[in-house]
Formats: C-alpha cells, structure tokens, sequence
C-alpha cells in the first residue's frame, strides 16, 4: 500500500498536468490523434527510463544513454545499408546497446571506479564513435519496417497505436515484474539499499551490478532503434543530453539517488508527464524556455515532495 | 546450566593477535555448548571485538585453535563462517531497509520458481522463523524501513535462524534498544537457548549478563582472565577482574585553581541522548566524564556544541566552546589538507586581510601552534594524514586553541594516540586549565579520567551521576557506577 501512496505524487502531477491543458483547451489536444502523438514521443525517453530505473534503484547512474541511443541509431543505419535485413539491423543495435552497458559495468566492478565517473566517460567514447563510424555525417538509409515502429499511421488500424508504443507497455510490464519479484531485481534493491548487507548475505554483488548495466545498456539500444525508426537516419549528434531527462523521469516517478527506491511505472508516468507539457506548451504556443523552466521546477519539487513525505512517516 | 557432555560447540585456544606493535589478543581460551549463553565482557579495548572478529571470519588469528563442533575452524570470510553455522549480530545492524522483512531474511537464498522469487515459500519459511522466535505478530511483508530498532533486531536473528545456526554471537544487542526491547530480546535468546543454539553474548551491562547469561567469561588487556557460572558470582566480583589493576601511567600534573562558572547544564536531554545531564564546570577546571560506549557521552558534547538538536533542559555557557571529536579520521581533521589549513579552518580571518589568505600570516601562526604543542611535522603545509595518531591530535587540538575557545569539550582525546604524546597532551590540558580554560573530558580510559581531572562523574544509560573529587573515586567504583547505574 506503500508503494501504492509513492506513485501517488507523480499520477497526480500527470493529472494536474493533463487536466490543465484540457481546461486551457489548445485546438486538439484532448484528441486521440493526440494521444497517440503524446505516446510515441513518450517511446524513447521510456524505453531508457526503464533501464535507468534498475540503474538507479542499484544506486549506481548512466550517464551515456544519450550518446549510446545515437551510436545506436548510426549503426541500425549502417546495418541497413550493408543490405541485411532489417531484423538484423535491430538485433545489432541492440547488442552494441547492451555491449556498451556491460563494459560500463565490468569498468565499474573491476577498476572500483564510481558509475557517474565511467558513464561520464562512456558518454564521451560511444559519442565520438559513433561520429567515427557515420564519418561525422547523418546516415541516410533504404526504407523499412523499422520506420513503422514509430510511424503514426498505424497498421492495421485495430492496433490503435504504434508498435513502438506497445513495446514500452510490455516492456514496462515485464520489467515491472522483473524488478518487484524476481530474485535478480531483490538483489538489485537490495545493492542499492546496503551494498554491504547484500555482499554479507552472499549476494554476487559483482555480477548484479555489472548485469544492471548491461541491461540498462540494452534499453538505451532499443530507445536507439526507436530513435533511428523515429527519422529513418543514422544521427551521430541526436539524443544529446537525452539522458537527463531519462533520470528526470525516473526521479519523478520516485526513484531515489541512494539507491532502493523506484519503480517502472513510477518512471514510465514520470517519462509522460514530461512528455505532456511539452505536447500542451507546444499547442498552446508557450515558447521553448518556459517548458523548460517548468520541468527544472516539477523535478526539483517531485524530489522535494518525496523528502517531505519520507519526514511524515518518520 | 550444567555444560552438556559433548564437545563443546565452539572453543578457542591461545588464540593471539596483534596490530603491528600492539598485542590485540594475547593468549583467550574460550569455549561454548550448545543450549548455553555465555556472556563475554571486558573494559574497553579488552580485545572482545578483535575476538568477534576473528569468529566472523572478518581477519585472522596469528596463532592459537579454533574448533567449531570439535572440528578445526578457519572462516576464509563471513560468508564461510555464515555457511558453518556462525552468525553474527553487530551493534551496527545490517538489513537493507528498503525491502520487506521476508526478502532481507532470505537475502541471497531466495527459494526460487520460474527465475521469480517463490513468494509462497518465502512466506513460509519466514512465518515459522519469526514464530519460533516468539514474534509472530511481526508479518513478514513489512518494510524494514517502518520497523523500530528492536523488530530490526528479530529481522537479523530471524536471518541467522533460517541458515543452519550453530553459534550465534550478540555485540552489545541492547545498546540501541529501550528496556520493553531489551526484555524481548532476552525472551528470544532464552528460546535460541532452548533449541540448542550456542550463544555469545558480549555485554558491559552486568546486570544483563545476570539475567540472560549461563556462564561469563572475562576479558582483560587481550587475555582470557576469568570464567565461570553466572549463577552464584557476585557482580562485585566480575567487575574486580574486568578492571583488576592499578594505576601503571604517569600522569603530570599543573597545579591549577577553579574559578568563575563556565558551563552550567540543567538536566539537558537531547533527542535521543542524553536523557538528563546536569553538571557545573569552572574555568580552570578539568571536569571527566566516564561511562560506557553508548551511555550517552558523546550526544551530551554535541548537544552542547549545538550539532545535535536539544529536546529539553538548558545549556548556559560564559565564553565560547569547542569541540574535539572522538571521530579524528572522519570529522575532526580534512586529512589530505596541511596542518596549517586544518589549524586555522573555521578562524581564517586572523590569518587573512580582505578575504584573502597571507601565506606569511598562515606560515607564523602555525609555526606558533606546531612549537607550542611539539608538533612533529616537516613544516606547516604538511598534509595532517602523513603524521602519526599523536601528533594528528596535537593539530586538532591546536585548532581549539587558534580560535580562542574557553570551554574545551574532549571526545576521547587520546584515543589512538602512543604513550608519549599522551603524556605530552595530559601536560598540556594542565597548563590549559591553569591559564583559566574550562575542560570537559569524555574518556573510556579510567587511568587516564583519575590521573588527569579534578572531578568525575559518570554517564550510565543517558542520565549523568553527580560529579565527585577524583580522589573518591577508583577505576572499580567508576566501572560500577558505569555498568550499574549505581555509585559504589
């Protein structure tokens, strides 16, 4: 029932946030074309929200997603233009995704340097190789179905939203069971809430960690397809600071930076809400500035909500 | 209880270690059966926590035997002495708040189904381990974060009982509890008891071994001294062999007179401790405070410095105080700054025109301190972490003094510190005290409080005793008064 309560700040911030818009009634916004829109914007920072949401629940924080989604994006891109199929182009994403994510974890256990500083530096390598590989160009690349994934015309119909959309759905859900009941994902909090209690208890405290980054890894490469789907190019200079507002999400949604405390769908309604005002501002011409104004407040507030509710229940 | 006729469950022969020059263990015989607690105590620094240490497989003995159901016992670590059936409960607990109390029990054993935590099963086992230790009441889906420190407790006994539990070693369990917590607890070991568990339970609370303990064992100065039935040894005669020797340490001292009031306590009570401590200090005074780790001492000084938060009663204070802290390595000094930076910290503007530092002015102020106090250093601009213990203290002291305080609140002020530069610290608290500085001393050191200060008194559970001459007092009614509450 906790857990029920914690959910509660960030469902209301949505709300309030939706509610609003309604109320100031931009042309459309209400629409179900709309919607749709609102949610496939949603698709990348989610899908990156749910692998930060492991990171950050272990204590640990990844930097590099952003640069990781572009590298990604430049090799389902380059992938494509060998002419192999567009299968293969995803599962290569996703595997240079996830490779990036596991060394970022092996150089944490291994060299005990702190996750900020080896994600720093990962931001750094997975930009500049990606800039390498495209030669510093976009990546223009033949038509498929990857560009489906997160088109608005959806087909069939029926299926009402974009494949992207419901991919962030059921990954969310699998993960959320992931995260909650099996024993990977109590190891994980665990970590995060005493690492040297986990460690005590026989924990492989090592291995854990270095499987939580490799799965956060693994979502950036799939935020990364999305992202290449999104333009139908390989871009080695999109999703530049993307990975703040992935942490935001997932701070909003009631992840804590101390580790042990989060939650995917917390972090899945945090990834909307922001989605949200940006959609609402842009309808109702608010320039640029004020939305970002608006979400440096919700972030700051959302945690200092969460500190406030902690000192009640002390 | 009479020892059953087996091997004993654990035992322990001529076990020794030592930290580089200092004899941490000299030579403990230890042993204890199954269905028996036996209560381990010693003064402060005796050597039980290296002890424990070594049983949880945390370091390693230089020498001596260790045997766990007659065979021979090495823990490579605590997760191998976990595994033979050895568990430890530290006075430091150790659950991860944010999970339920059913996921910390089974931490790293879950019972698993499908890759997925069994939830039934876990349910299960944790259920029976929390009833067989009396608290059924406690469900096993709670957050441990919601739970208080004695639930906290059963949570990690509840952990050591679902593994094969053949010893089960309690460091000073009730430190952190009430006395309601304290009697359940006791309940619960009575229970481990009675399902032939053999427990250690390490204590400075005599009249708690007495009501929990079958045997005791004594130690003293790294050496087993004593051992025996519970049942028909007077508390008198345990505390003799705990302290069991006289005055070995010179103390010098500066003749110096009480003055005007300095300080003045009116049963001040913090948010958790102190819970009342009244007391006067004098300038040129040196006013000790003795009493057990965890009594209280240590909350009073900062509650007095104003780092802890006060709940009730008043503090008055002519002039300014300073603290030293008990903690040298993590609050007291910036290690990897210079002595002179460490020095003036906090009072820079002595050594500073318009905000900006003088290197000439820092340079002679702390060339002033380094003489004054015999620091060893190679200049003012060393790191403080390059110097030894004693002279590491010398520079926190040395800051009290660049700013000028009047009241001196020592935490353990010559904890770490070698024989010389203790000598040389006790020398200089007399001149300071002769000069008119108003000194409150916190030591677990009971030659060190009777050698140095005028006055004693004693701390036991938060409530602090009325101060007395140190002359009235010896180490045997200070340690009394400390376990007991009771002035002899």
């Amino acid at each position: 029932m906790k857990r029920g309560l914690k959910l509660l700040g960030p469902f209301l911030g949505l709300l309030v946030v939706v509610l609003f818009f309604a109320a100031v009634g931009p042309p459309g916004f209400t629409s179900f074309a709309n919607f749709k829109t609102i949610a496939t914007q949603t698709v990348i920072v989610g899908l990156g929200a749910i692998g930060m949401t492991f990171v950050i629940v272990s204590a640990g924080i990844d930097l590099s997603v952003g640069s990781v989604i572009a590298l990604v994006s430049v090799v389902v891109a380059l992938v494509l233009n060998a002419s192999l199929s567009p299968l293969l182009a995803l599962l290569a994403g996703v595997a240079v995704g996830t490779l990036v994510g596991l060394v970022t974890g092996l150089l944490i256990v291994k060299l005990r340097v702190v996750p900020f500083i080896v994600t720093l530096g990962m931001l750094g390598i997975a930009r500049g190789v990606a800039k390498w590989l495209s030669g510093q160009q976009k990546v223009n690349a033949p038509e498929s179905w990857l560009g489906g994934l997160m088109s608005k015309t959806v087909e069939p119909a029926w299926t009402l939203l974009p494949p992207g959309v419901w991919l962030l759905l059921g990954l969310g859900a699998l993960m959320a069971l992931v995260l909650r009941r099996s024993v990977f994902g109590i190891h994980v909090t665990a970590l995060g809430s005493n690492e040297d209690t986990a460690r005590l208890c026989g924990v492989a405290v090592g291995r854990t960690k270095a499987a939580v980054y490799a799965l956060g890894g693994l979502f950036a490469g799939l935020a990364g397809v999305m992202q290449f789907g999104r333009l139908g190019i390989g871009d080695p200079t999109a999703a530049i600071g993307l990975e703040l507002n992935i942490i935001a999400a997932v701070v909003i949604g009631g992840g804590s930076l101390a580790g042990g405390q989060g939650s995917i769908l917390g972090s899945l309604i945090g990834a909307f809400l922001m989605t949200t005002l940006a959609n609402g501002c842009d309808l109702t011409d608010v320039p640029t500035y004020v939305q970002e104004i608006l979400i440096g407040t919700i972030i700051v507030a959302a945690v200092a909500l969460d500190r406030f509710r902690h000192r009640c229940e002390a | 209880m009479d020892p059953a006729p087996t091997p004993p469950a654990l035992r322990m022969r001529a076990v020794r270690k030592a930290f580089g020059a200092v004899q941490a263990l000299s030579g403990v015989d230890f042993e204890v059966h199954a269905g028996e607690v036996h209560a381990l105590i010693g003064e402060n620094g005796a050597g039980k926590s290296t002890l424990m240490k070594i049983l949880a497989g945390a370091m390693a003995p230089d020498d001596g035997e260790l045997e766990l159901d007659g065979a021979p016992y090495r823990p490579a670590g605590p997760q191998d002495a976990l595994a033979r059936g050895v568990s430890m409960i530290y006075q430091e607990l150790n659950l991860a708040s944010d999970l339920s109390i059913e996921r910390n029990v089974l931490l790293g054993r879950e019972p698993r189904r499908f890759g997925l935590a069994d939830q039934r099963a876990m349910r299960a086992q944790v259920t029976q381990a929390l009833a067989a230790l009396g608290h059924a009441e406690l469900h096993p889906g709670r957050l441990v974060a919601a739970l208080g420190p004695g639930e906290r407790q059963v949570v990690e006994i509840a952990r050591a009982l679902v593994g094969d539990l053949k010893v089960l070693v309690l460091d000073e369990p009730t430190s952190s509890l009430t006395r309601d917590d304290a009697a359940r607890l006791f309940a619960v070991v009575r229970r481990l008891r009675d399902r032939g568990v053999a427990v250690i339970y390490i204590s400075h609370f005599l009249e708690e071994v007495a009501a929990v303990a079958d045997r005791y064992t004594v130690l003293r100065d790294g050496q087993s001294v004593a051992s025996g039935p519970v049942a028909g040894t007077a508390p008198a005669t345990m505390v003799a062999q705990m302290a069991g020797r006289a005055l070995e340490e010179f103390f010098p001292r500066v003749p110096h007179q009480a003055g005007a009031v300095a300080l003045e306590l009116k049963a001040l009570a913090g948010a958790r401790l102190p819970r009342a401590a009244s007391l006067e200090l004098r300038r040129g005074e040196i006013l000790g405070i003795a009493g057990l780790v965890g009594a209280g001492r240590t909350e009073m000084l900062r509650a007095i410095q104003g780092l802890d938060p006060v709940r009730g009663g008043a503090i008055r204070c002519s002039g300014r105080t300073g603290l030293l802290s008990e903690d040298r390595k993590g609050e007291g000094l910036a290690l990897p700054l210079s002595i002179a930076v460490n020095t003036t910290l906090g009072r820079m503007q002595t050594v500073s025109r318009r905000g900006f530092v003088v290197p000439r002015l820092l340079r002679e102020k702390t060339a002033h301190w380094i003489e004054r106090l015999g620091i060893r250093a190679a200049g003012p601009f060393q790191p403080v972490a390059d110097l030894s213990g004693g002279n590491q203290q010398k520079v926190a002291l040395a800051r009290l003094l660049h700013h000028d305080v009047d009241v001196l609140l020592l935490d353990e002020p010559t904890r770490g510190v070698d024989v010389g530069s203790k000598v040389e610290i006790y020398l200089l608290l007399g001149e300071l005290a002769a000069q008119g500085k108003a000194i409150l001393m916190v030591s677990s050191y009971l030659p060190e409080l009777l050698g140095v200060c005028d006055r004693i008194a004693v701390m036991h559970r938060g409530a602090l005793g009325p101060a007395r001459p140190a002359a009235e007092w010896s180490e045997h009614s200070l340690l009394q008064a400390a376990t007991s509450g009771e002035a002899a």
